[in-house]
């Protein structure tokens, strides 16, 4: 297995100010017992609440943090013990920190990766020309990073952590606060990432839409702890979330009945909201509505992210704690 | 990785990081000359202030104006060098408590260049100017029998003086992996330590000698050569050989230095979101 994650831990003592020169010491553990494996190639979301422990466990895959207990291999290669060697088989992209030189122009901080992770020159400029092209960067290559949009820059640095070719590429929220335009950039690029050069892709997000058009397998954690691992239909099965399916029609008319494949949830003058179960296509749903009904306009609203993990951990029986029960004073 | 190889990992990954850093500062051109200038001012006048004392009294605790000179040339010197090179380890907190560590962590280079290298800045060779310039003229003023061992006694003074005061910075930021703010305590140390340096061992106490020679080996920087060089009595009635000893401490103070760093690396817990 390329990444091996066994029975990792990650306790944080957290000195805490309770009056003069009184000081109370916690242990929050961060990440608990976590074991999972992945494959070479594969593209795994990983999500949970905030605070849940994603950016710890991307933090100990990438060495930055050393396990407290457990074992961790990525490429055969023990992460906190061999940082800098490991550092030429991965990419890390924190969404909120870039990595690019703020006052230079873009080309410069590429042409430090160049020269820092010793790429050969001839693979440089292939990279550099195919990520730049993928990304639509090419115009921005002499433009400074200050003058960059965010979306841009988040581009700017996908390019950045792919130039040294990669196997496995971590993204830590990379699409939080980005544009509809720069999102969908990035989606289309990972996927063809992952399926035209098999680099294994793990990340985390906010965004459902991300895990459900990039991810076949999804990761849930809260906690410090794995909650549940496999598809992502199997995700709302478990918690049995819902899809909105959000009709116009030509007039005001009563309750659209779909038998037991929807509910109305709530109704607005010509407007109606159906609910149905997020693991089932909503093709069908659309086109009985449409055969039934004066149709003028439709669209789909997936759950949010919350609301199903929420849910799903509901199901489990999994009463979250408060984060004071998981410390010891 | 032998040792050799991490070292010159080190300097490779240093040269490239602070050539980033002078690019990105003459980006704003008008800004760097007038850095620069105002550095030179200021480390002008560093030295002015001594001159000023030596208009009201001959001599500072028995030392005479271009001995004194001399001694502030070795600290300057010295210190401007470590300066130039490790300068920016104070920035070392900033960068744990906003995060930005993390990202140099994932890179294939030592850490340690990375971060000395961070914010490298071209004016400071005004300091190492400006402490030559003073050495410089001490070295055509002080009334010395000069010998060919005590000519080389000069440049390899200020050599382990520098490495002794980098070792300095590096245990001041490895402080920062503990408290994030201790920025502050590493000042005191590095910039508090060669201005005391300016002064003659005689105008200080004895404790206090002891423990800039013993526990901060700042004595090493140019005290205990300075005295040997004109012929004055030890600090400390150290024996004579002692003169020599600053590249011994340099690497002592070294190999320490990089062993806290290490421990203080492998703690490093970043910073929650
Ligand atoms: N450096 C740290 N020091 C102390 N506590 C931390 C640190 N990093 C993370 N934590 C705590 O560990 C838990 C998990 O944090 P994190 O991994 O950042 O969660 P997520 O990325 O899922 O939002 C949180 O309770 C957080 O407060
Ligand atoms: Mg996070």
């Amino acid at each position: 297995m390329f990444i091996e994650v066994d029975g990792v831990e990650k306790v944080f003592e957290v000195r805490k100010k309770t009056g003069f020169l009184k000081r109370e010491r916690r242990q929050v553990r961060a990440v608990d017992e976590l074991s999972f494996t992945v494959a070479r190639g594969e593209m795994v979301g990983y999500i949970g609440p905030n605070g849940a422990g994603k950016s710890t466990t991307i933090k100990m895959l990438t060495g930055i943090l050393t396990p407290s207990g457990g074992r961790l291999r990525v490429a055969g290669i023990d992460p906190s013990r061999e940082r800098t060697k490991l550092a030429h088989r991965i990419g890390v992209v924190f969404g909120q920190r870039t990595t690019l030189w703020w006052d230079l122009p873009l080309i410069d901080s590429y042409r430090l990766m160049h020269r820092m992770y010793r790429i050969p020159d001839a693979r440089y400029r292939e990279n550099l020309d195919r990520l730049v092209e993928l990304l639509s960067l090419d115009t921005l290559l002499d433009v400074p990073v200050r003058q960059l949009s965010l979306g841009q820059r988040m581009r700017g640095d996908i390019v950045a952590a792919l130039l040294h070719d990669p196997d496995v590429l971590y993204l830590d929220e990379p699409t939080i606060g980005l544009d509809v335009i720069s999102k969908s950039k990035v989606r289309d690029f990972l996927r063809e990432l992952n399926e035209e050069h098999g680099t294994t892709v793990l990340l985390t997000t906010h965004d459902l839409q991300d895990i459900e058009q990039l991810c076949s397998r999804v990761m849930v954690i809260d906690h410090g702890r794995l909650m549940y691992d496999g598809p992502l239909a199997g995700l709302h099965e478990v918690g049995e979330s819902e899809r909105t399916l959000v009709v116009d029609l030509e007039r005001e008319l009563p309750p659209i009945d779909m038998g037991g494949a929807a509910r109305v949830v709530k109704v607005e003058g010509p407007r109606q909201w159906l609910a149905f179960p997020a693991s089932e296509s909503a093709a069908p749903l659309v086109a009985r509505v449409a055969a039934e009904y004066p149709l003028v306009d439709l669209s789909v609203r997936e759950p949010d992210i919350e609301t199903v993990i929420a849910k799903m951990l509901h199901s489990l029986g999994d009463t979250p704690k408060p984060p004071s029960d998981r410390t010891t004073a | 990785m032998g040792e050799v190889t991490r070292l010159g990992e080190g300097l490779r990954a240093y040269r490239l990081i602070a050539g980033m850093w002078i690019r990105s500062s003459l980006t704003y051109r008008a800004s760097f000359f007038l850095t620069l200038i105002g550095n030179l001012v200021v480390t002008g006048l560093d030295f002015a202030t001594i001159l000023l004392m030596f208009t009201q009294v001959d001599r500072l605790g028995g030392w005479t104006m271009p001995e004194v000179a001399f001694l502030y040339g070795l600290s300057a010197t010295a210190f401007g060098f470590a300066d130039l090179v490790f300068g920016s380890l104070d920035v070392l907190g900033t960068r744990i408590r906003d995060g930005s560590f993390d990202t140099l962590l994932v890179r294939p280079a030592p850490v340690l260049a990375q971060i000395g290298a961070d914010h490298f800045a071209l004016r400071r060779l005004g300091r190492i100017s400006q402490g030559g310039l003073v050495l410089a003229y001490a070295l055509t003023a002080i009334d010395v029998d000069w010998t060919p061992e005590k000519v080389l006694l000069v440049p390899v003074t200020v050599a382990g003086g520098a490495v002794i005061f980098c070792a300095l910075f590096l245990m001041g930021a490895t402080f920062q992996f503990v408290a994030g703010d201790a920025a502050e305590v590493q000042n005191a140390f590095t910039y508090g330590g060669t201005t005391l340096l300016q002064y003659p061992p005689t105008v200080f106490g004895k404790d206090f000698v002891r423990g800039v020679t013993f526990l901060l080996p700042l004595a090493f920087v140019n005290w205990i050569p300075a005295a040997h060089i004109l012929g004055r009595p030890y600090p400390l009635r150290l024996p004579e050989w002692t003169a020599w000893a600053p590249p011994l401490v340099a690497v002592a103070g070294c190999a320490l230095a990089g062993l806290a760093w290490r421990v203080g690396l492998r703690s490093y817990r970043s910073t929650g979101s």
